[in-house]
């Protein structure tokens, strides 16, 4: 089983975001870390490769910086790392990253592709189903387990009906809910290792070439939340408190 | 044909799920200022019951596509068809969806077989005299907001449930009805669904639920909960969530997580009992209307977003405040 997995590098979620005067988000000392979701992907491939054989390639769009958390994902026993070069990654959308992607995967042989269910940072939530769409393969979001007979994947995920269990024929794309596995934590023997493991780099714009680079969705502007209005704080005995909260649910707030 | 605003209309259960009328709502605000009609889109044959209620809620029109063979072996991927070939001949302006699960899935692929963009998970949608419409969406876990447009065709985005104000049904209102047969051609599928276990609880879904009645590690252990579901229960069955600390402890499943990591809400009414509010859980919870926390630890940081701030023993506080509301409901009746 050869698996791809996408990986992208985030904010930590510790993260105060804050504009600069160009009214860019500041990504200057911020804490990296590898997107949450994108681990459990991770782990499930490295788990199928040690069951059945295979490569695992990990691949990536993001900045130079992002070669940490590939080193990170080849220590904890990856083959191969893939890094797309692209500085200003807010630039592109989903569409456009996708297809990117696609391109870079094109030209390795895989049998599954596994990616977060979504990045916390843009909190898209579509390489999945993007990615399978560029390949017409298919697809299923927020897995929370997988069990693979021979050239099909039976996988549960959650829907808005309930828990679901699709049986998909190989190749196809899965995107990692958190339930499904319990990511590794890396040891000093693969962080040795992974020094040696490929790790490619080749530029977003060389991929691109001949695509019309043109983002679908465009961002104009970012703005800060509104900050909530200061609430207030109820006093006296337990059966006071929840008379007087009853009170203004129902005639200052007026939700009940 | 003048310009056209579709609504992508997602049913459940047989009924129209209410993100889809919110949408409408907004649908008609939009068509309205931008001298456009709003056309709802549905999957499935018609029903009177259905075209009422878009009518009701803002349709001028609605489409219903049905197939040759009942949607059978459709898969996301023959939706997606579909969708995109609806599209391309019909060519409305816009296509809002529903950020269902599915609704997702369904714009993600359609958008991409396109070549357009999405805006996913809007909180709001604004006319723009530059792009038509442009779209609000939440990023970092809400600690900022993107206003994006594009110069596509169609535009399309998702939007939150309970994001877009509810308008008040009008069933006066009547829409012309226009129906779509399509007979796609369907490979050997490779992608079915075996089976579904349905939901245990007859809770609403979180993200479309008016109250959310939420715990977190100070409940202490599963069985505690028990005062949680009272509460929920006597405000008319309403929704529980969970912090991410409940979840781990293995007391809730994740489907009940709310935050950065789990479900993003918007109630009217968020109750926070035992929940410290962390950084994650906040992302997931903080664009409710109205927050109210009850936590014994006055220093805790959920105290500083709620609306209402209760400090003491959450076993001692929910408790009377289920008798509380009790007394209130009784006095209605
Ligand atoms: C990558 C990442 C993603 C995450 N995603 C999420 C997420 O999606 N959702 C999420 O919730 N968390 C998430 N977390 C975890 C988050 O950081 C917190 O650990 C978690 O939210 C804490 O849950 P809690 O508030 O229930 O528990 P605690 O922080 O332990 O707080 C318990 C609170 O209960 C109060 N309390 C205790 N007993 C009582 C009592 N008898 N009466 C009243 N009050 C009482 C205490 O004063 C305390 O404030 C994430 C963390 C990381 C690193």
């Amino acid at each position: 089983m050869d698996i791809i997995v996408c990986l992208k590098q985030t904010f930590d979620t510790e993260t105060v975001i804050w504009l600069n005067e160009k009214g860019e988000i500041n990504d200057k000392d911020v804490k990296l870390i590898i997107n949450p979701y994108d681990e459990f992907a991770l782990e499930e491939a490295l788990r199928v490769k040690e069951k059945l054989g295979g490569e695992v390639t990990v691949v990536s769009l993001g900045g130079v910086r992002t070669q940490e958390a590939l080193r990170a994902a080849l220590a904890l026993g990856a083959d191969k790392a893939m890094l797309i070069n692209c500085e200003n990654l807010t630039e592109l959308d989903e569409m456009m990253a996708a297809k990117i992607l696609a391109r870079a995967i094109n030209a390795l042989p895989f049998d599954m592709i596994f990616t977060g269910r979504m990045a916390i940072d843009s909190g898209g939530a579509q390489m999945a189903m993007r990615l399978a769409e560029e390949f017409d393969l298919p697809a299923v979001s927020g897995i929370t387990k997988i069990e693979l007979e021979g050239r099909t994947a039976v996988v549960q995920h959650e829907t808005d009906e309930g828990l679901e269990t699709v049986e998909v024929l190989l190749p196809a794309v899965f995107s990692a809910q958190k339930g499904l596995n319990e990511p590794r934590y890396p040891v000093m023997a693969g962080i040795l290792k992974a020094k040696k493991k490929p790790l490619d780099i080749i530029a977003a714009e060389e991929l691109a070439a001949g695509l019309p680079l043109q983002s679908g969705m465009k961002v104009r502007g970012y703005v800060a939340p509104e900050s909530r209005l200061p609430g207030r704080v109820l006093n006296g005995s337990a059966a006071e408190m929840t008379a007087e909260l009853v009170r203004l649910l129902r005639e200052e707030a007026k939700v009940v | 044909m003048a310009n056209r605003i579709w609504v992508y209309v997602e049913q459940y259960k047989g009924k129209i799920r209410k993100v889809s009328l919110e949408l409408l709502s907004k649908g008609r605000q939009l068509a309205r200022a931008n001298d456009c009609e709003l056309e709802a889109v549905v999957l499935g044959p018609e029903t009177a019951e259905l075209t009422a209620t878009a009518a009701a809620y803002g349709a001028e029109r609605v489409l219903f596509i049905t197939d040759e063979r009942d949607f059978a072996n459709y898969t996301i991927r023959e939706y997606t068809t579909l969708l995109a070939q609806l599209l391309q001949t019909d060519k409305p302006e816009a296509l809002l969806l529903g950020d269902t699960a599915r609704g997702r899935d369904l714009a993600a692929r359609t958008s991409q077989r396109l070549g357009v963009g999405l805006a996913a998970d809007c909180i709001a949608i604004e006319t723009d005299p530059d792009s038509f419409l442009k779209f609000k969406r939440p990023i970092y876990g809400g600690r900022l907001f993107a206003w994006l447009e594009s110069a596509n065709r169609p535009l399309m985005a998702t939007a939150r449930p309970n994001s877009f104000l509810l308008a008040e049904p009008d069933f006066t209102r009547t829409a012309s009805v226009r129906k779509e047969k399509v007979n796609l051609a369907i490979e050997a599928p490779r992608e079915v669904v075996k089976f579904v276990s349905k939901r245990a609880s007859k809770r609403p879904e979180l993200t479309e639920a008016d109250i959310i009645v939420a715990g977190g590690r100070g409940m202490g252990n599963a069985d505690n909960l028990h005062v949680l579901e009272d509460l929920a229960d006597t405000l008319g069955g309403v929704a529980i969530g969970a912090s991410r600390a409940v979840v781990d402890s293995g007391w809730r499943d994740m489907e009940y997580q709310v935050g950065q990591t789990g479900k993003t809400v918007s109630p009217a009414l968020y109750i926070a009992c035992g929940i410290s509010g962390s950084i994650q859980h906040l992302a997931g919870m903080n664009s409710s209307k109205v927050i109210v926390a009850i936590n014994r630890d006055p220093n805790a940081t959920i105290l500083d977003v709620a609306d209402y701030a209760l400090v003491g023993d959450l076993f001692d506080i929910v408790p009377k405040l289920t008798a509380e509301f009790q007394k209130l409901f009784k006095a209605d009746n």
